[in-house]
């Protein structure tokens, strides 16, 4: 499996420049990619190409050779906040993503039991969604997205509607829980900390070029500390480039 | 409880009022002011010779069958809107602009159509109905977050999924709303239909009252309407909405419970 994105162009009306320019970028199977920048650089309207939610003005996204056109399980998102459904329960929310798409009953028991004990909310299983608090509703939405086996896990900023406290739990939890599972991963986040605590590579986009300004690979062995002196160094190197500008 | 004691304390007033108008200071005629004893007296009269109970019986059938039917034609209205975008942007300023209409102004059309029958005053009730409920079939469709449709498509639902598993859950309570604002509009229109023809039910009391010049029936008659009107809408439709509400924790009493 691999992610392809070819020569991406993205501009919202005709009068308007371009959001995004030429984007280049090819995604493995089993990587964890970072997208991080200024707010309005573009990272969340890259996502929703990804996701197929929006279309490219020009080039083309590829998933396994295949062109993206529309939304699809294959390309999973997980939301900022308020992706859940509030008619459902923890455990039916969970199950949804596999109902849409066909997943025997059995299998759908399995995953879900597997996935909630995962991110430690199988004992809230039964829980309506407007009883639990905004991390555990997030470690609901990710049982959903990771239930569903997608090629591609895109996330848009999952964590940053949360406190600090529980955002760096959260961090630590998907840092464990990718190491088992080396779900492929598209992260999309505007702390940079987050993006080298996570990622195999961070792609750092600015508003200035209206496109990728660099890739940097981050290799610190698994699991990450913030306090590591490696660490530290590449957040202050990766902070400069995505303030760098002004 | 409270609002029965203070339906209680209202009478005595009420009570009291007619007293010293009538009995005491001689300030209007009996025969003008509607008196609590009066109208019950007209009530228990009423029942005995079960008037009352035909009139009843007969205004809560043609009120259910219009409001079903205005119910079938609404929904089937609304969401045609909702789904496409011409009818959307040249149909629906017409049909808010025929729910502005009061539905008493139906009545000439409808007897000149359906002569003084059931039928005449079935249609008021659903012309004044089912505009409402379309325009609220539409909006509740209309205002469902963008973001459960998007995280739905997302995790591969097709149409009918998203139809049947995401947009009727989301907008239910709104649907639920609205059906009860229907309700409320057709109870009206069925009172403005029974009103002007003359088949038997709480509107023809009324206007008996009225040639009788009877001022406790016309008041018993009123009070009656609204009665019926409320418990409708307490029995059946405060119920749902509420249940629903509290599913989903937007009513405070079930929110208190934040766990982690």
């Amino acid at each position: 499996m691999s992610l392809e994105i070819k020569h991406i162009s993205k501009q919202f009306a005709q009068d308007e420049t371009a959001i995004l320019t030429d984007i280049n970028l090819t995604i493995e199977k089993g990587e964890f990619v970072s997208i991080v920048g200024k707010s309005g650089c573009g990272k969340s309207t890259l996502l929703n190409l990804i996701a197929g939610l929006e279309q490219p003005t020009t080039g083309e996204i590829l998933l396994n050779g295949n062109r993206v056109t529309k939304p699809g399980a294959d390309r999973c998102v997980m939301f900022q906040e308020n992706g859940l459904f509030p008619w459902l329960n923890v455990m039916e929310n969970v199950l949804f993503g596999m109902q849409m798409n066909g997943v025997s009953k059995t299998e759908q028991m399995e995953r879900a039991a597997h996935y909630l004990q995962m991110v430690n909310l199988w004992e809230y299983r039964e829980y309506p969604i407007h009883q639990i608090s905004g991390g555990m509703r997030q470690r609901t939405a990710l049982a959903r997205a990771l239930s569903m086996h997608a090629d591609v896990l895109l996330m848009d900023e999952p964590f940053s509607a949360l406190d600090k406290q529980t955002s760096n739990q959260l961090r630590e939890q998907l840092q464990s829980i990718w190491m088992k599972t080396h779900q492929t991963i598209v992260f999309i986040t505007h702390s940079v900390e987050e993006a080298v605590y996570l990622s195999d590579r961070v792609v750092v986009l600015s508003p200035q070029v209206r496109g990728i300004r660099d890739v940097v690979d981050i290799s610190l062995d698994r699991p990450r500390h913030v306090y590591d002196p490696e660490f530290t160094a590449l957040r202050h190197k990766l902070l400069d480039e995505v303030k760098g500008e002004d | 409880m409270g609002i029965l004691i203070f339906l209680v304390i209202l009478m005595v007033f009420w009570q009291g009022a007619y007293w010293l108008a009538v009995d005491v200071f001689s300030l209007c005629k009996f025969y003008s002011v509607p008196s609590p004893i009066g109208v019950f007296q007209r009530f228990m009269d009423l029942m005995e010779g079960g008037t009352l109970g035909i009139a009843i019986t007969n205004s809560l059938i043609r009120g259910i069958c219009g409001y079903a039917i205005a119910v079938l034609i609404g929904f089937t209205l609304g969401f045609l809107l909702h789904r496409f975008s011409y009818l959307q942007k040249n149909l629906k300023p017409v049909v808010l602009g025929l729910q502005t209409l009061p539905s008493v102004c139906w009545v000439p059309f409808s007897i000149l159509w359906f002569g003084l029958s059931t039928q005449a005053i079935l249609f008021v009730v659903v012309v004044g109905s089912a505009f409402g409920i379309a325009i609220s079939v539409d909006n509740a469709f209309k205002n469902i977050p963008p973001i459960y449709i998007r995280a739905a498509l997302t995790m591969g639902a097709n149409k009918k999924q998203l139809y049947t598993r995401v947009i009727w859950p989301a907008a239910l309570p709104q649907l639920v709303a609205g059906l009860k604002q229907g309700w409320s509009f057709a109870w009206r229109a069925l009172m403005a239909g029974e009103v002007m023809t003359t088949s038997i039910g709480l509107g023809q009391t009324l206007i008996t009252g009225r040639d009788l010049a009877d001022i406790n029936q016309v008041m018993l008659v009123m009070l009656l309407i609204v009665a019926i009107g409320v418990l409708i809408d307490n029995c059946i439709f405060s119920v749902i909405e509420k249940k629903l509400l509290r599913k989903r924790g937007l009513l405070p009493s079930a929110s208190l419970h934040n766990q982690d």
